[in-house]
């Protein structure tokens, strides 16, 4: 079942075509990587579709509806989850108090002037640093994590929303290699087993091509090539855009 | 001219008037810009809202006009003392850089703020003490004693002189700025500290130059008015807000930007003073009474339009000195059993204490619910407001006005903190679009704006002498009834924010301080979270300021005035932003403070300053904030 479309995508600052024309679909359960060189375009197709930037034309619908013009906060409503590149958590609240604020939210009650929040959906809470493999963590204050945890607790925190669609921006920056792996494996196990849509961008090739189903490779704002990852590790372009042909820059493709 | 001649009515609006307002707004802008440009440059660089910038101003007037009796009034005599009085308080500066602000580059940026506002205290004291409580007028400036006729108007020789020394440092500061290897660091440092740190730069030296050639240009700017203004000992806080303005209004950090403010603002209220009543539309409307705040409706105008001021630009966040928040976990058993019995112990108080000692901790519990919702929204919701009384004041002028027209005391009561979080919802909703200094600068105009509007309208309010006879019932007459009164608001009060904090709502609030980005990923809408939490806080200042309406049975403007804004930031930094119970802390020793020094000494202020300068360098984590550290300590030495 198809969960993303997107299709003709363009966004440009000034006379710089950052995105142009990008079209691909996702479905469920499926693990889509987005790679590119620096200056590609993945950050700016990244935050077009979780509501940051807006897009100058094209469209980007989720289950149907659209998300272009659409606040972060709109687009989590409508179940899209998503982690940062650089882990953004709540640092005075402990690893549960963070997960338990976004359950609060997703269940409506955050609002509430009078509950204890400490003592809201404390297991459905668990439950899911369960899954992502910290519960022992659950006390400590964010603050004092260190990096690989904090990006396991941010992946929960996406999850709370019992989302469709996960974005996850470079989910693996600044991890050790094999806090890398564990990650990329736990998220396409979370993935297939509940069904959900992950896109995500990715500097380290191992991590890319172990775990994505599917590549898209974008270069200077356009999608040179798409497919399974032994279908794009064979492409020349592909080959050219990150091996260098002496030609690039020089318009071999354009 | 004849035109406008026949146009005429009672206003002077002949082209000439408007032309030499124009002049005269312009002589005092060059002045304003002076000091504007000095602040400009210490918070570009060192990141300190330099609240004694006011100060270094009024002590440049005062230095001038001894050293001006000193020297005699002879030409070299008197712009060498201009000159040398700038320069000392340049030195001046340097040196509580060097002495003081040193040692607090470390600690959070608002304890810098505080140990500022404690010179504040310090130096007018100081200056009472050297000076004496008259107004000093200094002699006219040789050489430019005259005026000179302009469109049959006479402008005096020393306002051209000013006009034209505005852009001349302007253009010295520029060339400083962009030609000198000083300036480039000074750029560089503006742009981005930490880099500049990284590369090499010696901050340390940069840090005591750029105080030095601030508070020269506040010194210089004071020095230049004694032919204009006297000498009083109000002057530091009341061009302490015109500056602010212009250094808000200009873009913080930038000096031509401060120069554009700075010619607004001084030629906006010049005409205001010289437009005077105008009637239109059978409307009499009075200009001069727009001249408290024009300035002030300007810079809530340019907040909203452009943020970052006319010449601003969005400051990136420092990196590394990102201040961890501590975690907020539910207060323990324990901690929960010494609540209980400090409530118990202050109902059965009355039983023991004698009338002053009730009087005190009405006072103390009134400003305790005040400094409680103060730090609400600059603790947990990380909105740093610097004009709250707006809202201790709304409260307490709502209670006495309902009083006097309308309702029995005890109706009063109740629904004038409404009429206060009404008022924080208003302005909020403006405050909450900007962050950071930009959004204390906006709480401060609002305040200003409020405490204007009270101050002026005499029909109404009572204007300056305020309003009296605001008794309260017969039943509550008593000190000691009083005092439960305020026991049952204030601490009630106090209680119900705290539980607060605990809820959703509360976490909210701290998700939108601790991450907005993170906020906003999870469908929190930080601003209309902040919004509210802005108007709750405003709701029970309004509290605060109803029963200490009934307290005095008096009220004046000053309840709503910035000295009382900074004092309830006082109590919150003094006992420690990071602790719930720091913000009583805080309250309970201000207030038992101000009280008994103001007994003791004619110079309580120095004392007070002192006090707290003590305080800021022994206690940088506040008072709450050390005695919590002594008990972690304590309990984890017995843990192991």
């Amino acid at each position: 079942m198809t969960v993303l479309s997107v299709s003709k995508l363009c966004k440009a600052y000034g006379g710089v075509q950052a995105v142009c024309e990008v079209s691909f679909s996702l479905a469920s359960g499926e693990l889509l990587a987005l790679i590119g060189p620096n200056g590609a375009g993945k950050t700016t197709c990244f935050n077009l579709l979780n509501g940051q930037i807006a897009a100058d034309s094209g469209s980007a619908e989720f289950e149907g509806a659209s998300l272009i013009g659409r606040k972060p906060r709109q687009i989590w409503r409508m179940g899209v989850g998503r982690t940062f590149q650089i882990t953004a958590t709540f640092s005075s609240m402990s690893v549960r108090e963070n997960v338990q604020t976004a359950l609060l939210n997703f269940h409506g009650k955050l609002n509430s002037l009078v509950s204890l929040a400490a003592y809201q959906y404390r297991d459905e809470a668990m439950q899911l640093l369960t899954r992502v493999g910290i519960a022992a963590q659950a006390d400590r204050p964010c603050a004092v994590l260190a990096y690989g945890d904090l990006k396991r607790v941010e992946l929960a925190i996406a999850l709370a929303n019992r989302p469709r669609l996960l974005l996850m921006d470079e989910p693996t920056a600044g991890m050790a290699p094999t806090e890398r792996v564990a990650l990329m494996q736990l998220t396409a196990e979370l993935a297939r087993a509940s069904g959900i849509a992950v896109l995500f961008t990715e500097h380290d090739m191992d991590v890319v091509f172990a775990h994505a189903d599917r590549i898209l490779v974008l270069n200077h704002g356009r999608l040179i090539a798409e497919g399974k990852p032994a279908d794009v590790r064979a492409n020349r372009k592909v080959q050219e855009v990150y091996l260098g042909s002496g030609a690039v820059y020089g318009g071999a493709h354009a | 001219m004849s035109a406008f001649q026949e146009r005429q009515n009672e206003p002077d609006l002949s082209l000439s008037a408007i032309f030499v307002q124009l002049l005269n707004g312009l002589a005092a802008a060059s002045s304003l810009f002076l000091v504007a440009a000095g602040l400009s440059l210490i918070f570009g660089v060192t990141r300190i809202v330099n609240f004694a910038h006011g100060s270094l101003y009024m002590l440049g007037t005062y230095t001038a006009y001894s050293l001006v009796q000193w020297f005699g009034g002879g030409i070299f005599g008197f712009w060498g003392a201009v000159l040398l009085a700038g320069l000392s308080v340049g030195l001046f500066g340097a040196l509580v850089e060097r002495l003081l602000l040193r040692r607090l580059y470390h600690a959070p940026e608002l304890l810098q703020l505080l140990a500022t506002f404690a010179l504040v205290l310090v130096i007018r004291d100081f200056a009472l003490w050297a000076w004496g409580p008259e107004d000093l007028l200094g002699p006219r400036a040789p050489g430019l004693e005259g005026a000179v006729a302009i469109l049959g108007r006479r402008v005096p020789e020393y306002d051209l002189f000013l006009i034209v020394l505005g852009p001349v440092v302007l253009g010295l500061l520029w060339l400083l700025l962009t030609r000198t290897r000083w300036g480039t660091l000074v750029r560089a440092a503006t742009e981005d500290r930490e880099m500049a740190g990284a590369l090499g730069v010696n901050q340390a030296w940069l840090f005591t130059s750029v105080f030095a050639l601030g508070s020269f240009l506040a010194g210089l700017g004071g020095a230049i008015q004694i032919p204009r203004e006297p000498a009083v000992l109000t002057m530091d806080l009341s061009i302490l807000s015109d500056v602010f303005v212009v250094v808000v209004v200009g873009g913080m950090g930038s000096i031509p930007g401060a120069f554009l403010a700075a010619v607004i603002i001084g030629v906006l209220k010049a005409m205001c003073i010289g437009i005077g009543n105008v009637s239109a539309f059978g409307m009499e409307f009075s200009f001069s009474k727009l001249t408290l705040v024009v300035e002030f409706i300007v810079m809530a105008v340019v907040l909203v339009i452009r943020p970052w001021g006319l010449f601003g630009r969005a400051q990136g966040v420092p990196r590394g000195t990102a201040s961890v928040e501590p975690p907020l976990s539910l207060p323990s058993p324990g901690m929960l059993k010494a609540l209980a019995a400090a409530l118990l112990a202050l109902t059965l108080l009355p039983l023991v204490s004698d009338r002053y000692t009730l009087v005190l901790l009405t006072d103390i519990l009134v400003f305790a619910l005040f400094a409680v919702s103060l730090h609400f929204i600059m603790g947990p919701a990380g909105m740093h407001s610097f004009g709250h009384a707006a809202y201790f004041g709304l409260g307490a002028y709502a209670a006495a006005l309902l009083f006097k027209y309308a309702l029995p005391m005890e109706l009063a009561l109740l629904l004038a903190p409404l009429a206060a979080g009404l008022g924080a919802l208003v302005f909020g909703w403006f405050c909450v679009r900007l962050s950071g200094v930009y959004l204390a600068m906006l709480t401060l105009a609002f305040a200003q704006i409020a405490w204007s509007v009270v101050y002026q309208w005499d029909a109404f309010t009572g204007g300056s002498n305020g309003l009296v006879g605001v008794w309260p019932a017969q039943w509550l007459s008593g000190k000691t009834a009083f005092y439960y009164l305020a026991l049952v608001l204030c601490a009630g009060g106090a209680l119900i924010l705290w539980r607060i904090l605990y809820s959703p709502f509360g976490y909210a609030l701290r998700a939108g301080r601790d991450s907005p980005l993170r906020a906003d990923a999870i469908g929190i809408d930080v601003r209309r979270q902040q919004w509210l939490g802005f108007a709750l806080a405003g709701l029970f200042a309004g509290v605060a300021g109803a029963v200490y309406a009934f307290s005095k049975g008096s009220i004046s403007p000053d309840t709503l005035s910035i000295p009382r804004s900074v004092d309830g930031l006082v109590m919150v930094l003094m006992g420690g932003i990071q602790t719930l119970t720091g913000a009583v802390a805080g309250a309970a020793v201000f207030t038992w403070l101000q009280d008994t020094v103001a007994r003791q000494t004619e110079f309580w202020r120095a004392l007070l300053g002192g006090i707290i300068l003590f305080l800021v360098l022994v206690f940088p984590q506040g008072i709450a904030g050390f005695l919590r550290e002594r008990w972690e300590a304590r309990a984890g030495k017995r843990q192991s």
